[in-house]
């Protein structure tokens, strides 16, 4: 594997690390301190990210709600949680830590807002039973 | 007209805000909590990525979750909450008397008060601050705007994205722009260092590739109707366009990151100095400005970079609010002012009694490594592996550094470490 150059982001020092993996094991120059290259580890070995994005809801006081991954997932499977959610739609009301999707990058997709039902064409005052 | 009567009356149903009233009512006192929109939260309500509260909750929410929490405080508190009331006018009757007249869906409400928590933010700067010329076309954004539309709305503000400045908003909507399928062409920041966090930079722009440009400006806007491109030239030391650097970048939108500014208006035409360099008002340690029973606290004081401050200072106003009800005025017998040192380029409050500890927020002039941060007067000192104008410096000055030390000041430095 190459060498990557990488910010490292665990205190405001920033410090520049040069990382690479060779030989089984892991090389860092230009880290201050241990935590930069433990930083360095975890981002060449195993980089996750937690993702955020909004669905659409119907019959809601808001046409979307907020939403994140239960648990951070792999960085190489960000876009397949967007790519799963761009279509996916929910009606109201939606709670808080409600879950949204399951099963996707090894998590699920939960509510972060709250967003109540509003009645109206289309929108009777309780949802329909699926 | 209705008359209402409270210890304390809050301006602003954001996190200082809230924070400020739920801690009033817990301490005994009887809290109003005004805000103009129809709910509580104020910012983090549009912020639906994580990084809120480690520090007030011990956890990691997203600013729509951290919001929750602290209307739940407010709620459990007992302060009252006017919603869509919006402030025309404080009048300062006596010292200990204000009134503020509120205009909400009931009619017009004088709110007479002993105390007031002004809490009502920062607004962003935008394109016409910051000396970007040209057309004025459609497609131009404060990234707190592109914000409300995407992450409230579900409303993508466009395609092809570039971003000026490098503020913390401006970071976290590139990645939202990019998680979204849209094409950030660019975030073009003028000064030589990024003005938002380094977590931002690395988790919103270096993992999407994301060019960052530093030391260049977009020095104009052009497009009839639409934005179709925006000319960019680097930038010299004293920050002006090189000329013969210009070259131009297609897009159909500008989101302008460019910074907030404290909301002071109403704290100004109640007589409140302000502090150019904050744009804030200047308070003491209990975070009262110059107005007597009049505090401070969250953005309106100082812009700041973690919102667990925001709630901290709320809760500090509320602590001045209790002994000023309860005293009719602070007892300080004299406030020595903190003077700002070596590559200090703010820092609030900005005057202290040394009669109890007191928390100083500041920012630093340019980025620097392997420095002293200190108050020599008092001989605290505390090592930092690096400082940063976008990260605030937040330092105790517990109680005890003040015990037999006869003081005229406080300088608050930045040094080398030897």
């Amino acid at each position: 594997m190459s060498e990557v150059e990488l910010v490292c982001i665990v205190c405001p020092a920033s410090c520049t690390l040069k990382a690479q993996l060779a030989g089984g094991g892991l090389e860092v120059e230009g880290a201050g301190c241990a935590r930069g290259v433990e930083y360095a580890r975890r981002e060449l070995t195993n980089p996750v990210r937690h993702v955020m994005t909004v669905v659409k809801v119907r019959c809601g006081d808001l046409p979307v709600v907020s939403a994140i991954t239960s648990k951070p997932v792999p960085k190489s499977c960000v876009f397949e949680v967007v790519k799963a959610t761009a279509n996916l739609e929910v009606e109201a009301p939606v709670e808080l830590g409600q879950v949204l999707l399951e099963n996707v990058c090894g998590a699920s997709l939960v509510a972060t807002r709250r967003v109540r039902r509003v009645s109206g064409a289309g929108c009777p005052a309780s949802p329909a039973n699926p | 007209m209705i008359e209402r009567s409270f210890d304390v009356a809050v301006i602003g149903g954001g996190p200082a805000g809230m924070a400020a009233a739920a801690k009033a009512a817990e301490l005994g006192l009887s809290a109003v909590l005004i805000e103009s929109r129809d709910l509580l939260g104020g910012v983090p309500l549009q912020c639906i990525h994580p990084g809120f509260g480690l520090h007030v909750f011990g956890e990691d929410l997203t600013g729509t979750q951290f919001a929750y929490r602290l209307i739940e405080r407010v709620e459990r508190s007992g302060a009252e909450v006017m919603l869509r009331a919006h402030v025309h006018s404080v009048e300062v009757e006596a010292h200990d008397e204000k009134v503020v007249n509120v205009v909400a869906p009931g009619g017009v409400v004088r709110v007479r008060c002993r105390a007031l928590i002004y809490a009502a933010g920062a607004r962003e700067r935008t394109i016409f601050e910051i000396g970007v010329v040209g057309d004025r076309p459609a497609g131009i954004f404060t990234a707190g705007e592109a914000q409300l539309l995407m992450d409230l709305y579900g409303v993508l503000p466009g395609r092809e994205v570039v971003i000026v400045g490098s503020g913390d908003v401006g970071l976290i909507m590139a990645r939202r722009f990019a998680l979204e399928g849209a094409r950030v062409k660019a975030v073009v920041e003028i000064m030589p260092w990024p003005g938002g966090l380094m977590r931002n930079v690395v988790q919103c722009l270096h993992d999407f590739g994301i060019p960052l440009l530093l030391s260049h400006a977009v020095v104009r806007v052009a497009g009839r109707g639409r934005v179709e491109r925006v000319v960019v030239a680097r930038v010299g030391e004293d920050l002006r366009p090189l000329p013969g650097t210009e070259f131009e970048i297609p897009c159909d939108t500008v989101v302008v990151a460019a910074g907030l500014r404290p909301n002071a208006d109403l704290l100004e035409r109640m007589g409140a100095a302000i502090d150019p360099a904050t744009g804030g008002p200047v308070v003491n340690e209990l975070l009262e400005t110059t107005v007597p029973g009049v505090f401070a606290a969250g953005n309106a004081l100082v812009v700041n970079d973690l919102v667990d401050y925001a709630v901290e200072q709320g809760e500090r106003a509320a602590e001045g609010a209790k002994l000023f009800v309860e005293g009719g005025g602070l007892p300080a017998a004299d406030w020595k002012p903190v003077a700002r040192g070596r590559n200090v380029r703010l820092a609030v409050p900005h005057y202290v009694s040394g009669e109890r500890g007191a928390v100083v927020y500041a920012r630093v002039e340019r980025p620097e490594r392997n420095v002293l941060i200190r108050v020599p007067e008092l001989g605290l000192r505390r090592f930092a592996a690096a400082v940063r104008p976008a990260e605030m410096v937040r330092l105790e000055l517990p109680r005890s550094a003040f015990e037999g030390v006869e003081l005229e000041r406080l300088t608050l430095e930045v040094v080398p470490r030897e």
